[in-house]
C-alpha cells in the first residue's frame, strides 16, 4: 500500500439550520477542533484550501477572509469548488502539492451558511443548478434531477418507495447517536412514505436538508505525518470524475456514470476490491443516491441495491457498514463542509474513536462525495 | 439578445443558436448537425465538440418522435415557476439517440404516464411573448 499522503487531523462543528455565527466564525472552530486533535499549531500550516458552494456565499472570495481570520498569513490560500463535493476536491488537490513537495502540511477547510440568504434567495438559485439554458427554463431543480434517477431505476429493477424510506429509517437510527447531527430523532417507514411529495417519487424524508456547518481535514506528507500522530489514516485510493452537467445527457439513468470511474480509480490505486471495504460513507443527498451508490461502488450488483437496504446488510453489523454517523440525510448537508465530515467519520472510525458508532475492526474505509446531481464524483479510500 | 424570449424564465439571451426561437416560432424543431462529423445536436450548438471543425455547423429539422424514458412530478418550484405546481418533468429519446428534458404538456396527468409511451414535441406560447416546446403524448 502506498504511504506517502496522510490525514492526521480531522475537525467539525455540529450542523445546524441556522449557526448564528459567521462563515469565519464556522471555519475557525472546525480549524482548531482539527489542530487539537492531531496537537498542532497554526504555525505548523503551510497551506490552506477553503472549500464551498460559492453562490451561498455573501463574502467574495472567502479563502482570504478565513486565512486572515484564521490567523495563518502569509501562508498561501486558494479556494477550490465542485459544489457538494467541494472539500473532497480540496482533498485531491492537497494530495497533489504534498506529493509535489510544495507543501508538507495542508489544511482544507470545507464550510457553508445555508441561513447565510433568505429562502427566497435560495430558491432563486435552486434554479440555476442544471443547465440554464436548456433546462432551467423548464423549472428543473435538484430533488427533481434524483427524482428521474429513482422513477427510472424503479422501472428498471423493481426498486420500491418502501426500500428507499428504509435508507432514512436507518440514517435516522445513527443521527440520532452522533451529537453533531441536525436530526436528532429517529423516524418510522410510515413517517417517510407518508410525508410530503417534493417530486415523485422522492418525498421529503427522502431529501436531505439544507444546514450551516465547518468541517477541517489535515492532511501531511509521510514524513510529517509520522512525526505528528501514532494513527496517520493513509491515502490508499483517490479517485475522481464528471459526467455531462444537463440531465438528458447523463451517460447512465440508473446510476451514477462518475461514482463508477472514480471508484475504479480509486479501488486501483488501493489496490483493494469492493468486499474490502469494512465502512464507507456515501453521498446520499436522497435515498435514492445511497441505494445507486451501493451498486456503483461494487458493493452489490446494479439493481440489487433496493435488496440491500432491505436485508440491513448496510446497518453497522451488516456485510457493509455504510453512513454509520447519519450520513447527509441524518447529519444535514452544509454543501462544502460535507465531504470532510464524511472523511472525518472514516478517520474516526479506523481510529477506533467512534465510540457507540463503531464498526469493529475497521481497517479500510471508503467515502464517496458527488457534486451536483452525478456531475462530479470523488472516491476515497483510506487505511489504518 | 433573442434567446431569452425562450423558456418560462430565462437566463441566457446572447447565443450563436438564437435563431431556434425563430425556427420554434414557425412550428420548427431544429437541431444542428456538423458537415464533416455529421453528428446531429439537440438541443442545437455551433460548436462541434467531436471533431472541432471550423463553422462545419447547419441546422436541421430532428425526428419528432421521442419514447419516454422517466419523469418527475414537481411539488415544489424554483423562483419563477411557483404557480406552475404541480408540474410534470421527463426525459425521452428519440430515435436519432438524442435524449431530451422537457415538460409534458399540462393537459396531461401522472396516472396516465408509462415509461416506454411515444411523445411528439410541440412548440408552445407563453405569456409575455415567450415561447418554448413540451411533450406531449401521440395521439393526445
Ligand atoms: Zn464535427
Amino acid at each position: 500500500m502506498s504511504k506517502e499522503v496522510a490525514i492526521v487531523g480531522v475537525g467539525q462543528t455540529a450542523f445546524t439550520r441556522a449557526c448564528g455565527v459567521t462563515i469565519k466564525e464556522l471555519c475557525f472552530e472546525a480549524f482548531k477542533e482539527a489542530l487539537e486533535d492531531c496537537n498542532l499549531e497554526p504555525k505548523d500550516i503551510d497551506e490552506s484550501i477553503i472549500c464551498s458552494a460559492p453562490e451561498y456565499d455573501k463574502q467574495r472570495s472567502p479563502a482570504g477572509a478565513i486565512n486572515e481570520y484564521l490567523g495563518l498569513n502569509p501562508k498561501p490560500t486558494f479556494y477550490a469548488e465542485s459544489i457538494c463535493s467541494s472539500s473532497t476536491t480540496g482533498i485531491r488537490v492537497a494530495y497533489g502539492l504534498i506529493k509535489s513537495g510544495l507543501s508538507s502540511v495542508v489544511a482544507v477547510i470545507g464550510f457553508q451558511k445555508m441561513s447565510e440568504l433568505s429562502s427566497r434567495e435560495v430558491q432563486e438559485r435552486m434554479g440555476r443548478g442544471s443547465d440554464i439554458m436548456w433546462e432551467s427554463p423548464f423549472g428543473l431543480f435538484m430533488p427533481a434531477g434524483y427524482a428521474l434517477f429513482a422513477r427510472n431505476h424503479m422501472k428498471t429493477y423493481g426498486t420500491t418507495e418502501e426500500q428507499l424510506a428504509k435508507v432514512k429509517v436507518k440514517s435516522s437510527k445513527y443521527a440520532f447517536l452522533n451529537p453533531k447531527a441536525i436530526y436528532q430523532r429517529e423516524v418510522t417507514l410510515e413517517d417517510v412514505l407518508n410525508s410530503r411529495v417534493i417530486a415523485s417519487p422522492l418525498k421529503m424524508y427522502d431529501c436531505c436538508a439544507n444546514a450551516d456547518g465547518a468541517s477541517c481535514v489535515i492532511v501531511a506528507s509521510a514524513e510529517k505525518a509520522k512525526k505528528i500522530t501514532d494513527t496517520p489514516i493513509w491515502i490508499a485510493g483517490i479517485g475522481s470524475a464528471s459526467d455531462a452537467l444537463s440531465i438528458a445527457k447523463k451517460t447512465n439513468l440508473t446510476g451514477l456514470t462518475c461514482t463508477v470511474e472514480a471508484a475504479r480509480q480509486a479501488y486501483a490505486m488501493a489496490k483493494v476490491e469492493p468486499k474490502d471495504i469494512d465502512v464507507a460513507e456515501v453521498h446520499d443527498c436522497f435515498t435514492i443516491a445511497e441505494i445507486m451508490a451501493y451498486e456503483n461502488l461494487g458493493f452489490c450488483k446494479p439493481g440489487e441495491g433496493g435488496k440491500l437496504i432491505e436485508e440491513g446488510q448496510t446497518y453497522i453489523d451488516g456485510k457493509i457498514p455504510v453512513n454509520i454517523d447519519g450520513g447527509l440525510l441524518g447529519k444535514g448537508h452544509p454543501i462544502g463542509a460535507t465531504g470532510g465530515s464524511q472523511v472525518r467519520t472514516i478517520v474516526q472510525q479506523l481510529r477506533g474513536e467512534a465510540g457507540k458508532l463503531q464498526v469493529k475492526g475497521a481497517e479500510i474505509g471508503l467515502v464517496h462525495n458527488v457534486g451536483g446531481v452525478g456531475l462530479y464524483a470523488n472516491v476515497l479510500i483510506l487505511r489504518r | 439578445m433573442g434567446f431569452e424570449r425562450f423558456g418560462k424564465v430565462s437566463y441566457v439571451s446572447e447565443t450563436k443558436v438564437k435563431d431556434f426561437v425563430n425556427y420554434l416560432e414557425q412550428g420548427k424543431i431544429m437541431g444542428t448537425q456538423c458537415r464533416i462529423c455529421k453528428k446531429i445536436y439537440f438541443p442545437p450548438q455551433m460548436d462541434c465538440n467531436n471533431c472541432y471543425s471550423k463553422d462545419s455547423m447547419v441546422w436541421r429539422e430532428i425526428v419528432n418522435e421521442w419514447t419516454l424514458i422517466t419523469y418527475t412530478t414537481a411539488h415544489f418550484a424554483p423562483t419563477g415557476f411557483e404557480d406552475d405546481i404541480p408540474y410534470i418533468l421527463a426525459i425521452a429519446e428519440s430515435p436519432e439517440g438524442i435524449r431530451l428534458f422537457a415538460r409534458l404538456s399540462k393537459d396531461v396527468s401522472e396516472d396516465q404516464l408509462k415509461p416506454g409511451m411515444k411523445l411528439k414535441l410541440v412548440p408552445v406560447r407563453l405569456p409575455n411573448d415567450k415561447i418554448s416546446y413540451e411533450f406531449k403524448p401521440i395521439g393526445g
